[in-house]
């Protein structure tokens, strides 16, 4: 067998650059243009949405603007009510999310045994993720609001968002515990380890910053969220008067009160508010990038 | 699969309370996706059917007049159907080819800095709520669109001016909010193309782009096609952003025309709609559910058609 000769190629061998770098063909150029024409339509898109936001929205924001609620009677307008019922819908939807998205993906990693019902769980995990936001509050209006009578409040909201953010949690999850190593399982169950005492112990504190990840990015998705919210937490303003009991009452996030402003053509207000979700955005944005930098990081050190 | 391993007080009867508690417990939360899909997709048709046979299947879905208000109400929905269909493949149209090229200038052509710089960018826009897009479109594009309209327009006497919300403008809303999933989907494909495809082509005399173009990106073309059907779902699912950018009046989907799509036709008419009016809006949210679930069939089976050819 004369033609099976291997020939070592080393990665850093590999032909990276064409032998022909210095003849020029017009559609080359043309192609290349298009590449970075298309590339910068995308940044400058970006870069001009937060200009514009920013340029027309940080002149409206004040004290008053984030401290005070809407007052007909002294004109005046402010979205700490939105504010406050945005961290009642993401504590709720968290609360109610996070351990059933946790317990999903140690379900489907650790227990599973493979077969048609992995399959199922991870086709309607998909399908999930997949379907858009409207539909969610459409169901989140006839399930929660009509058929157990929550009407419009901040519960029914965070009950429809918790069904929303299931897939994402669970999905970051899962990746997270397939990072640890499975001598970390063998080492513990080795010595004496019950099953549910290794997950406790072991893994759940090894996948924490995974987990936290999909947490954040999770609030992000909240934060922005409308056409979900819009049938389901309707659009109050006001500041909670009993700690509770506000979350059997009608609350507008941020967004919808963004929208509501669109509507009655209150642009500056509008600007107002886009500018503070982008200061959230930004910052979601930021954190769980430093946290998955950080995990990596400290996987390959250890 | 990697091997599995078990605890040696497994399999001996001694398992105690608290162990069979939390299997089950874990069990129930995995399957709680399958229950969540489970009664949407039932009370999606619970709550969309009775319209269909009210009005009449045929008359609902291929009539063309929309006029819940009227004394005799007529809900035809073929327009709000077709503007759905069209606007999504425009958007699409539009936004992939630019989606793609900035995922091949990000994984081919840009060097370390640049790429560094653009990635979280893209994140970024894929990160902005819908609503500030909305806005932008509001104040950006329907001005932009009035002006050219007026132009067009100038001397008929049959257009209906729009004020600048028309189909056109939420294609390019569209074609914006696509953008990410289109970039990110096609970057990691194209990232996934073994380096071997391309050092053979350059080897062979292929230039930088003619590499890009006829091996690597036929490479790959399942990656791409499964961010185009990521896109279509996002794109025919976004309400928000282009509820008060495309007008609000039933119409033809032309490019001038004020038109309303599946999902702002919800949006708009929920708040005041009350008995058949509301059942009629339902079953939008029906037709809705049924693109998406077709979008996700065909999303499922084209990532199953990937880890089989990557098994081979």
């Amino acid at each position: 067998m004369t033609n099976d000769i291997v020939i070592p190629v080393q990665k850093e061998s590999a032909v990276t650059h064409s032998i022909y770098n210095r003849k020029n063909r017009i559609s080359d150029s043309f192609l290349t243009f298009l590449i970075y024409l298309c590339a910068s339509i995308s940044i400058m898109v970006l870069i001009g949405i937060m200009g514009y936001v920013f340029v027309r929205g940080v002149p409206e924001i004040s004290l008053e603007f984030l401290t005070t609620v809407p007052s007909t009677i002294k004109g005046t307008f402010g979205i700490v009510g939105n504010i406050v019922n945005t961290l009642y819908v993401i504590v709720i939807t968290l609360l109610i999310a996070t351990p059933l998205g946790v317990g999903a993906a140690i379900y489907l990693n650790e227990y599973a045994k493979g077969g048609k019902a992995v399959r199922i769980i991870e086709f309607t995990t998909e399908t999930l993720a997949g379907i858009p936001s409207i539909i969610f509050g459409l169901f989140g209006y006839v399930f929660f609001g009509n058929t157990l009578g929550l009407g419009y409040s901040i519960l029914t909201g965070a009950l429809t968002l918790s069904i929303m953010v299931l897939p994402l949690i669970t999905r970051t999850t899962q990746e997270a515990l397939k990072t640890v190593p499975e001598s970390y399982r063998s080492g513990a169950l080795g010595i004496g380890a019950t099953k549910w005492y290794m997950i406790r112990t072991i893994l759940l504190p090894s996948a924490m910053p995974g987990i936290v990840t999909g947490i954040i990015l999770a609030i992000g998705r909240i934060v922005g969220e409308s056409a979900a919210l819009l049938f389901t937490a309707g659009s109050g303003y006001l500041l909670p008067k009993d700690f509770f009991g506000k979350i059997f009452e009608s609350g507008g996030t941020l967004t919808i009160q963004l929208y509501l402003c669109m509507q009655k053509a209150k642009y500056g207000q509008a600007f107002g508010i886009a500018v503070v979700l982008l200061v959230i955005v930004l910052a979601i944005n930021g954190l769980a990038k430093f946290l998955s930098h950080k995990f990596n990081t400290e996987v390959k050190e250890s | 699969m990697r091997p599995k391993s078990y605890s040696i007080f497994g399999g001996h009867g001694s398992k105690s309370g608290v162990e069979h508690a939390a299997e089950v417990i874990f069990t129930v939360c995995g399957f709680f996706a399958v229950l969540a899909v489970a009664s949407i997709t039932l009370y999606m048709i619970i709550s969309g059917t009775p319209a269909l046979f009210k009005v009449g299947i045929l008359d609902i879905l291929f009539g063309t007049i929309w006029m819940p208000a009227a004394a005799t109400p007529s809900f035809g929905i073929l327009y709000v159907i077709l503007t759905s269909i069209i606007g999504t493949a425009l958007a699409i149209l539009i936004g992939v080819p630019i989606g793609v090229m900035t995922a091949v200038f990000l994984a081919e052509v840009a060097p370390e800095r640049l790429t560094k710089i653009v990635r979280p960018a893209v994140e970024l826009l894929a990160g902005i709520p819908s609503v500030i897009y909305g806005l932008l479109g509001i104040l950006i594009l329907n001005p932009l669109m009035y002006k050219i309209e007026l132009k067009i327009f100038a001397g008929s006497t049959t257009h209906q001016f729009t004020g600048g919300a028309n189909l056109i403008s939420a294609v390019l809303v569209l074609a914006l909010m696509i953008l990410p999933t289109v970039i990110n989907i096609s970057e990691s494909a194209l990232r996934a193309v073994p380096q071997h495809l391309r050092s053979a082509s350059l080897a062979l005399g292929a230039t930088k782009i003619q590499t890009i173009f006829s091996a690597v990106l036929p490479a790959a073309k399942s990656g791409i096609i499964t961010a185009i059907v990521l896109g279509t779902g996002r794109a025919i699912g976004e309400a928000m952003a282009i509820s008060l950018v495309s007008g609000s009046s039933v119409n033809m989907p032309l490019p001038f025309h004020s038109v309303r799509f599946l999902t702002t036709a919800i949006v708009s008419e929920m708040s005041y709609s009350a008995g058949l009016h509301k059942q009629v809006l339902f079953t939008i949210g029906l037709v809705l559910f049924a693109f998406i679930m077709l979008i996700n069939v065909t999303l499922n089976n084209l990532l199953k058609k990937g880890e089989e050819s990557h098994d081979k």
